[in-house]
């Protein structure tokens, strides 16, 4: 195994974990497409980073976090669906992304590539999978609660935009990362399937965020392998990965309800 | 409109004067005032956008008002609102009971004693999913939450709808004796004459503005009634409308 694909398939584990537990409340908070087009917003910031040379990930999380800070804004102001603003923002930003990108960088861009990772993009992976871990840690209660009753929540004297203004912020950190390997046309998948295969088969919070976590990680893993093999981009074999694990799991629990 | 229940030397819990709440240009709440002693039991009535949700998140503190609110100094409110939304998030009992430790670690009931505060077995529930709860389980589970850190008030928004009649009846008698045993102030929202009746010692009758305020025995007067839902009314027990 050579060093560059050590450094992928590192990348890959912390990309899925963070994705994949910070997708858990994404998908609880039924964003799970936000999630997906969000990432996409990503795609001018690459382009800046690509043009005037400095590390692709800060381009990427200046765009993603703008833009989730834009979203909430008007989220609060308007009272528009979350839908609707993302899919506005989010089709603008890819045509400025697909233009302003030179043509041999777009494929990469769009559907990611392990075969220059480097030791700087690895250790930005690790630090920043464990901070967005970490706060998504500290705040996962509360964004439940206020799933499950902004009021409730309220009255323990919980700042609930607030606190959805972090996670969204902790959201762009781990798409941003995620970019590098699956690209940010493929990225939201890190974000939603590994955690809806988690709900189909766990019976409290903390099992669904770990094994979406785990689950994650599985699929960048043999994404990451897969594609070093096979010398195809790691985005698309990431998601062939995670999609058969999901079809597993809902296989096993369909034969479970038929069985007697 | 200042009513009193009481002479002033008495032990308020809750001053509320000239309450008024705009929202949207819209007067929802105007010019409220009412006091309320401590460890009674307040039923608020009213028709539908009457504004007595609205009463309660102004009484908590949730949405802009004006006029003045005051809770006697270091109170603790506990509260269950009209709906929760559960969906389909995996959650058990005990993880939801837990956040309420988290949120307020001094003096908080473990999971386990509120649960059988509130009648239910902590062995059989506090691993079940909240999502497959009946109604009725559900809806103790929410007064377990409320009452986790020991509460000098609980607010109750409708806090038995979609509730069957047997459990309904249990939430109330179990309500009762919470009250009771730990002197603890109850406000709720009810259109349950029964209700009214047999729970509550003091009734205020809402339209937008103050249109009763006092004892809860009033709610059998049909001139009173006609004043707060129109003519014609009789208010029935959720018994005899079956």
């Amino acid at each position: 195994m050579t060093e560059v694909s050590i450094f992928s398939l590192v990348t890959g584990i912390c990309v899925g974990l963070s994705a994949g537990y910070l997708g858990s409340l994404m998908v609880l908070k039924k964003m799970a497409l936000v999630g997906d087009a969000l990432s996409h917003v990503a795609l001018p910031g690459l382009a800046l980073s690509i043009l005037l040379g400095f590390n692709p990930f800060l381009g990427a999380f200046a765009f993603l976090f703008g833009s989730a800070v834009i979203i909430w804004r008007i989220e609060r102001v308007t009272k528009l669906s979350i839908e609707t603003i993302v899919g506005a923002l989010f089709t603008l930003a890819l045509a400025a992304g697909i233009l302003m990108i030179p043509e041999p960088e777009l494929l990469e861009a769009l559907f990611g590539n392990i075969t220059n990772v480097s030791l700087t993009d690895t250790a930005i992976a690790l630090v920043v999978s464990a901070i967005a871990i970490f706060f998504t840690k500290t705040i996962y209660s509360k964004i439940v609660l206020g799933m499950i009753s902004e009021e409730l929540a309220k009255s323990t004297g919980l700042d609930v935009d607030r606190t959805n203004l972090l996670y969204l912020l902790l959201v762009s950190l781990a798409v941003a990362i995620g970019i590098r390997i699956v690209g940010t046309l493929l990225v939201g998948f890190l974000v939603v399937v590994p955690a809806a295969t988690a709900k189909n088969v766990s019976s409290n919070l903390f099992r669904y965020s770990i094994l979406s976590s785990i689950l994650g990680s599985i699929s960048s893993a043999s994404g990451v392998l897969l594609s070093s093999f096979l010398g195809l981009p790691s985005g698309p074999l990431i998601v062939l990965s995670g999609i058969s694990i999901f079809l597993i799991a809902v296989l096993a629990r369909w034969l479970r309800i038929q069985l007697p | 409109m200042n009513q009193s229940i009481k002479d002033d030397t008495t032990d308020y819990i809750l001053e509320v004067s000239n309450l008024t709440v705009n929202l949207q240009n819209q007067i929802i709440l105007d010019n409220i005032s009412f006091k309320l002693k401590r460890g009674t039991t307040l039923a608020i009535v009213g028709p539908n956008g009457a504004g007595k949700t609205v009463l309660f998140r102004a009484l908590l503190n949730l949405l802009p008002y004006r006029g003045k609110i005051e809770w006697s100094k270091g109170v603790k409110i506990g509260y269950v609102p009209q709906r929760v939304s559960i969906g389909d998030i995996p959650i058990s009992v005990q993880e939801f009971l837990s956040f309420k430790e988290s949120s307020n670690m001094a003096g908080c009931l473990g999971a386990q004693d509120c649960l059988s505060l509130v009648g239910l077995d902590s062995g059989q529930l506090s691993n079940k999913e909240l999502r497959v709860l009946s109604g009725g389980q559900l809806q103790r589970v929410l007064i377990a939450w409320a009452i986790a850190d020991r509460p000098d008030v609980l607010l109750f928004d409708e806090p038995t709808a979609g509730v069957d009649l047997d459990s309904e009846e249990a939430i109330y008698e179990m309500l009762n004796r919470l009250e009771k045993e730990n002197q603890i102030t109850v406000l709720l929202i009810s259109h349950d004459i029964h209700v009214v009746r047999d729970y509550s010692e003091y009734m205020l009758a809402l339209n937008r503005s103050v249109i009763y305020f006092g004892g809860s025995e009033k709610i059998a007067d049909p001139s009173l009634l006609e004043k707060i839902y129109g003519s014609g009314t009789v208010m029935k027990t959720r018994k005899e409308r079956g």
